[in-house]
């Protein structure tokens, strides 16, 4: 039975047929809207996450199906001390294939070797969130019309943040990608994937301001820069502008440059650039619904 | 110069890390056998400065040589029989690791999961790193 734990589960042969079924999801949604009659999504958060639960659910209901589960640990029996491995096995006997949110890294690796379903990581913590990547790899091929061959720029907290490492990890695997890291110094890419990306020969610069590299970039991936993270208030304040997008920076951004963003976002983009055509990020949350209808199908083995 | 005497059959562990005898002693389960063993602490060591150094009296091929590799790839281990070495043990690190070590990271599910065996993956073969099977933490030294 297949599984979806980590983004590199899937070949990119097995992503291009995902990602060929979500694009014809999105043209034909008429077409599935009865794939799933009959059967059951089981939602398991054990700890609250708006979109991502809402965007597993919704996909089901488009393909026709229904949603069981609970949406904080506090309503669930994990608040009693039930495993994890205890209650997918149950949730088995209940639904068809579960998606997991747990705030312990693995949760999902240890639920997937008890479970008679499939189970979808949602997120295990500061480890994993494939569905993410996989929303990220989907907006950039519907929208770029190819993954490879493109000048990315990764903006923000490049160090703690976990959308940014799988989507690194998952772009490495693609030809003629070129990454621009850009993030303060106490925010730098992990010593690990330099040394990954060095191994495979794939190109990288880091920069410490997004005024330098926007110019050069097909793809803009921001994310959030958060005060905690920083040493001291009196470099916050000095470097937090750099990573503000404005409709100033947008200028110096090609015709063509895409901006996505994770979600959710707090002062990073400033709405004014909500407005200009190459802000993609609330289409990307579209996307998100499409790959994970595609991904209910594909581990249903009903594609 | 402290004397301990030789054995028939079993192991002689050689060039640990000084002061580390002890926890490969308990990792290697020796406390649940009832082998004769002898913790030889800070020995003088021309290569190490100073080392330790474990002998084993038990039946050759009753020593878990795996768990050794995933612990310290630069102990020697040297093989008696009828007192003699018959050959030093070359150490090939195993695939997979079982509940010899936990996982230190405070935010993997083997922290909370009742049950659970704490599995380690060999994830670089030339680096000898292993990683928790589950959050993919590596393993950073006993």
């Amino acid at each position: 039975m297949r599984h979806l734990i980590n983004p590199l589960d899937f070949s990119t042969e097995e992503l291009d047929k995902l990602f060929d079924l979500a694009s014809d999801i999105e043209k034909h949604p008429e077409a599935y809207e009865h794939k799933c009659t009959g059967k059951k999504i089981a939602t398991c958060f054990y700890e609250p996450s708006t979109r991502t639960r809402l965007s597993f659910e919704t996909a089901m209901l488009n393909l026709g199906g229904s949603v069981i589960g609970f949406s904080d640990a506090s309503a669930s029996s994990a608040a009693k001390g039930e495993s994890v491995a205890d209650t997918i096995r149950v949730i088995s006997c209940f639904a068809d294939i579960c998606a997991m949110r747990h705030p312990k890294e693995g949760a999902a690796t240890v639920a997937s070797t008890h479970s008679t379903i499939p189970v979808i990581n949602a997120g295990d913590g500061g480890h994993q969130h494939p569905t993410q990547t996989l929303t990220d790899l989907l907006t950039i091929r519907a929208l770029k019309g190819r993954l490879g061959n493109f000048t990315i720029g990764l903006c923000g907290d490049l160090k703690f943040g976990r959308t940014v490492h799988s989507l690194i990890n998952a772009l490495s695997r693609y030809e003629g990608i070129r990454f621009v890291f850009i993030s303060p110094e106490e925010l730098r890419i992990p010593d690990y994937i330099v040394d990954m990306l060095k191994e495979k020969n794939i190109p990288f610069e880091e920069v410490i301001r997004l005024e330098e590299a926007i110019g050069d970039l097909d793809l803009l991936y921001m994310t959030r820069v958060q005060r905690e993270r920083f040493f001291n208030e009196e470099d916050y304040v000095r470097l937090k502008d750099f990573y503000i997008l404005d409709k100033a920076k947008m200028e110096l951004a090609r015709e063509d440059m895409l901006v996505l963003h994770p979600l959710p976002r707090v002062n990073e983009i400033s709405v004014e650039v909500d407005d200009d055509p190459r802000a993609v990020y609330f289409k990307q949350v579209q996307y998100g619904v499409y790959v994970r209808m595609a991904l209910i199908l594909t581990l249903l083995g009903l594609a | 110069m402290l004397n301990v005497g030789k054995i028939e059959e079993g192991y002689v562990l050689d060039h640990i890390k000084a002061g580390k005898s002890l926890t490969i002693y308990h990792l290697l389960k020796l406390d649940k056998t009832d082998a004769q063993v002898a913790i030889i602490k800070n020995a003088r060591s021309s290569k190490m400065g100073k080392k330790d150094i474990l002998k084993v009296e038990c039946p050759v091929g009753s020593i878990n040589l795996d768990v050794l590799a995933f612990l310290d790839r630069n102990i020697t281990v040297n093989v008696i029989q009828d007192g003699e070495i018959m050959h030093k043990e070359d150490l090939i690190l195993p695939k997979e690791v079982r509940n010899v070590i936990k996982c230190k990271n405070p935010r993997c599910i083997t922290s909370i999961e009742q049950g659970l065996e704490h599995i380690f993956m060999l994830s670089d073969e030339e680096k000898g790193i292993y990683r928790c099977k589950y959050c993919e933490g590596k393993y950073t030294g006993y």
